[in-house]
């Protein structure tokens, strides 16, 4: 299946008595917003862990480009275009925004190892941060330090370092975490523009934002996946609501 | 080599083992519960060797000495906790490693200057000295029989303190979560002064034990310190059995080293260069046993895993 | 020009001013404490690279200063005494000058700062603290016990070592020779914090997830930094070895690790010039401070506490503000 870009097959991970995966086994098509709802605890960050690398599964595999990828560090995940964001954003604090996308540029580059060169003169990393950050939205930004972003900001910054990584597919854990309506909807609005870029696996809480953004959904629940559908089926479906939207309704 | 010498050498290396376990139990129990890197615990070590080799010379009484060491070097400790340790809890490690360096050359210099730079000695007490009769015609000193004794006594006194005491319940609680402890209603500063000063106590203890053996003098408590460091890299920070096995495979790595690789070298080389070779490579031998177990497992033999 | 700058450039201009002074007034014991500082210095700059950028707490940097402070003693002692350094399948010589020295001492220290690196990494925090200490200290024993290049006694070269078309055994020629050294040093540990390389190792000390999440295994970059770090600290030590004519192993004792990482901090960490200033101000101290009283480790000692529990930033923090120079 070309059009299949990210897969995991029966992964299991446990830590100790609990069960945090068993038996995950998702996909991640071309073009397409797959979003994983669950309640708290469900393991939605193990399973971005081990897709991302940094947890190794117990059993199974995570394929990215038809490739096992379950051996693979998470560095070696990245350069292949697997671009994540962080659920508290991850971000040199200390350094200006324009610094944290060349960063990213400069990853996905490979050449790093540069010690007498400017980093800033480099007009090709340039280009490549720069244009990131004119997507979303911080090219104004650039030269001010991260610390003293709005959280808002920062979170436009994760999608942004993402992007510098030539992303075959992006997993973003929780890019709505701790943002007010207004943020929240101005990032929807990024994201939907992005998935014609690539495709999103996206972990999320806001229903909102998730009813508006993805064509598919998968309900995690203690490790398992319930139900995955369209919006419209998960809506209906009635495990679903008995499990996890059932407390809200 | 005859059995009977390296039986000896075993019961050695036991003996250092155990003083170093006293030095990194404390160490490993103020990291475990405050986070704090204590490069001045060696001070400590220090005190409690000065202090019982002053009383010591002033009442001849060696028990009266080792009550003085256990309370100079507490009490140094709980000084220092109060004045400076307690600013760094919340630092960084590098904080932590400056301000207790400072702390040793205040310490250090501060002994030069009040007991001068000729080193004092410690004396066997009478009823300790002399040697004992082990089965199997093994002739060895009383006195460091004692050590391994009081070492291994230390080590169940504080497996019981873990275990079975208030204050035990609480260090275990505020290895785990501090924010937690104070909901208790633990007033978590006293404990940590308390932690603080039962290191130091442990410190000042195998100070003075050790006196006897060697010479008492500035400085003499780095190189232990960095070999309970060994010992706690070995052992895994923060547990207490790890101290003990770390302390235990640590000297017992260094006696027979000493012992095993100049004969090692001999089967290769001639004598004078196989001594040299040996007693080189027997000096680094420790170090290549905490090596092998970083490859092995990076956060020690107990350590909690990362 | 920023308040740091204007202090740097003072800084180097004293650099010149002051054993130009003691030239002209004849004053050489002055020009050998600032050649001692500007080599300290050189040693902290070293150390700056790994734990001002890297944010790494290698308390076991003396190994390095001893093993660019032995390679000088082994080449020249072999060189003074005629006697080859390895004569079996091929003859090596030992030598006199100092260019083949520099290279020797700093690729080996190099490659120390490899080795110890690819152990060391493995873990991290506390851990690695202990860690470098406890290599440092391996190393001092041996070289203690290892009799061949003097062990416990050290090694005395007769002559300093020669550099061509200068006069080493001129003290204001050997200054001139350290203080290069430092200046080429402090521009490439310029050039290091701008390039590529630094802004990665900058993210790595900051978030070591995003330099993986982005591509980069931040432990490589360590070692990478480790290893430049070793290479420079290393340079140093054979300059220092070459200033005293002499080498024994408390190069590589613990004791110098601690004021290796003490020049760094009271200057200021992650400074360009927070190396120069704690050497020059530690020098200074040791100098006059040990002319009035034999034990003035102890208000050393009091100063670094005050230094780190009220003035962080160290002394240029303390002049230029809080604010860390931006890259």
């Amino acid at each position: 299946m070309p059009d299949t870009i990210l897969r995991t097959h029966e992964l299991h991970k446990a830590f100790g008595a609990l069960r945090a995966s068993e038996g995950i086994s998702i996909t991640l098509k071309q073009g397409e917003i797959h979003a994983i709802i669950g309640p708290n605890g469900a393991g939605k960050s193990t399973l971005i862990a081990q897709i991302c690398g940094a947890l190794r599964p117990d059993s199974g595999r995570v394929e990215f480009l038809g490739r096992d990828v379950t051996a693979l560090p998470t560095e070696a995940r990245a350069r292949m275009g697997l671009a994540r964001t962080f659920q508290t954003s991850a971000l040199a604090m200390e350094q200006t925004v324009l610094q944290n996308a060349l960063l990213g540029a400069l990853g996905a580059s490979g050449r790093p190892w540069r010690f007498f060169s400017r980093v800033s003169a480099d007009q090709a990393l340039r280009d490549i941060a720069e244009s990131a950050l004119h997507e979303a939205g911080l090219l104004d930004f650039a030269q001010t330090r991260t610390a003293e972003l709005s959280h808002g900001q920062r979170r436009q910054l994760e999608v942004a370092v993402a992007l510098t990584l030539r992303p075959r597919a992006f997993v973003m854990d929780e890019p709505m975490a701790g943002l007010g309506a207004e943020g929240s909807k101005r990032l929807t609005g990024f994201l939907d523009r992005l998935q014609d870029r690539a495709p999103i696996l996206l972990v999320e809480h806001d229903m909102d934002a998730v009813f508006a953004l993805a064509d598919r959904i998968s309900v995690l629940v203690y490790g398992r996946v319930i139900a995955t559908g369209t919006v419209d089926e998960i809506r209906a479906d009635p495990r679903v609501r008995e499990a996890y939207l059932g407390d809200e309704a | 080599m005859t059995p009977i010498l390296f039986a000896e050498q075993v019961l050695n290396g036991l003996q250092s083992g155990v003083m170093l376990f006293l030095m990194a139990a404390g160490l490993t129990l103020i990291f475990g519960v405050m986070g704090l890197i204590n490069l001045a615990h060696g001070a400590l070590f220090m005190v409690g060797a000065f202090a019982a080799a002053s009383v010591a010379g002033a009442t001849g009484s060696f028990l009266l000495a080792l009550v003085a060491a256990l309370a100079a070097a507490a009490g140094a400790g709980a000084m220092v906790e109060l004045l400076v340790i307690r600013r760094l809890y919340d630092r960084d490690h590098l904080d932590q490693v400056l301000a207790t360096f400072a702390l040793i050359l205040i310490f250090s210099e501060g002994t030069r200057w009040l007991f001068g730079s000729f080193p004092l000695y410690l004396d066997v007490p009478p009823w300790l000295g002399g040697t004992v009769l082990l089965p199997g015609g093994i002739e060895y000193p009383t006195y460091r029989l004692a050590l391994i004794a009081v070492g291994l006594l230390v080590a169940a006194g504080l497996w019981w303190l873990n275990t079975c005491t208030r204050l035990g319940i609480r260090i275990r609680a505020g290895e785990n979560d501090r924010e937690m402890i104070a909901a208790l209603g633990v007033d978590i500063g006293k404990l940590y002064t308390v932690v603080f000063a039962l290191g130091a106590g442990l410190a000042g203890l195998a100070g003075a034990l050790v006196g006897p053996i060697q010479s008492v003098q500035v400085g003499m408590g780095e190189p232990v310190l960095i070999l309970a460091f060994v010992v706690i890299v070995i052992g895994g920070i923060g547990s207490i059995k790890g101290a003990l096995v770390g302390g235990l495979l640590v000297g017992l790595t260094d006696t027979l080293g000493r012992l095993l690789l100049p004969a090692l070298f001999r089967l290769f080389t001639d004598p004078a260069s196989a001594a040299s070779a040996g007693s080189a490579f027997a000096s680094m031998a420790i170090y290549i046993l905490m090596a092998a177990v970083l490859i092995w497992r990076p956060t020690g033999l107990y350590g909690a895993r990362a | 020009m920023s308040r740091e700058r204007l202090l740097n450039a003072l800084l180097l201009a004293g650099l010149v001013v002051v054993p130009g002074w003691a030239l002209w007034a004849d004053e050489p014991f002055t020009i050998t404490l600032a050649t001692r500082a500007v080599i300290f210095a050189l040693a902290a700059v070293g150390l700056n690279i790994a734990l001002g950028m890297g944010g790494l707490v290698s308390l076991g940097h003396a190994v390095f200063f001893g093993i660019g402070g032995y390679a000088m003693g082994v080449l020249a002692s072999h060189a003074q005494s005629y006697t080859p350094l390895y004569d079996g399948l091929f003859t090596l010589e030992g030598t006199k000058a100092m260019p083949v020295i520099w290279l020797v001492a700093a690729a080996a220290s190099a490659l120390a700062a490899w080795l110890i690196g690819l152990l060391s990494l493995r873990t991290s925090g506390v851990y690695f603290i202990m860690i470098t200490l406890a290599f440092g200290q391996m190393a001092y024993f041996f070289a203690i016990s290892w009799p061949a290049y003097g062990g416990e006694d050290g090694l005395s070269i007769y002559v300093r070592n020669g550099f061509p078309g200068l006069n080493t055994l001129d003290p204001i020629q050997f200054y001139g020779i350290c203080l290069a050294w430092l200046c080429l040093a402090l521009w490439g540990h310029a050039r290091l914090r701008r390039s590529p390389f630094g802004l990665a190792l900058d993210a790595a000390r900051q978030v070591p997830a995003r330099v993986q999440a982005v591509g980069l295994d931040p432990k490589r970059l360590y070692l990478v930094a480790l290893v430049i770090s070793g290479a420079v600290t290393g340079l140093s030590g054979a300059l220092f070895a070459d200033l005293n004519r002499f080498v024994s192993p408390s190069m590589l004792s613990w004791q110098m690790s601690g004021e290796i990482m003490v020049f760094v901090i009271i200057g200021g960490v992650a400074r360009l010039f927070g190396p120069v200033v704690g050497a020059v101000f530690y020098v200074a101290l040791e100098h006059w401070l040990g002319g009035v009283s034999d034990y003035w480790q102890i208000i050393l000692g009091v100063v670094l506490l005050a230094v780190v529990l009220f003035g962080r930033g160290g002394l240029i923090g303390l002049v230029c503000g809080k604010e860390r120079p931006d890259a």
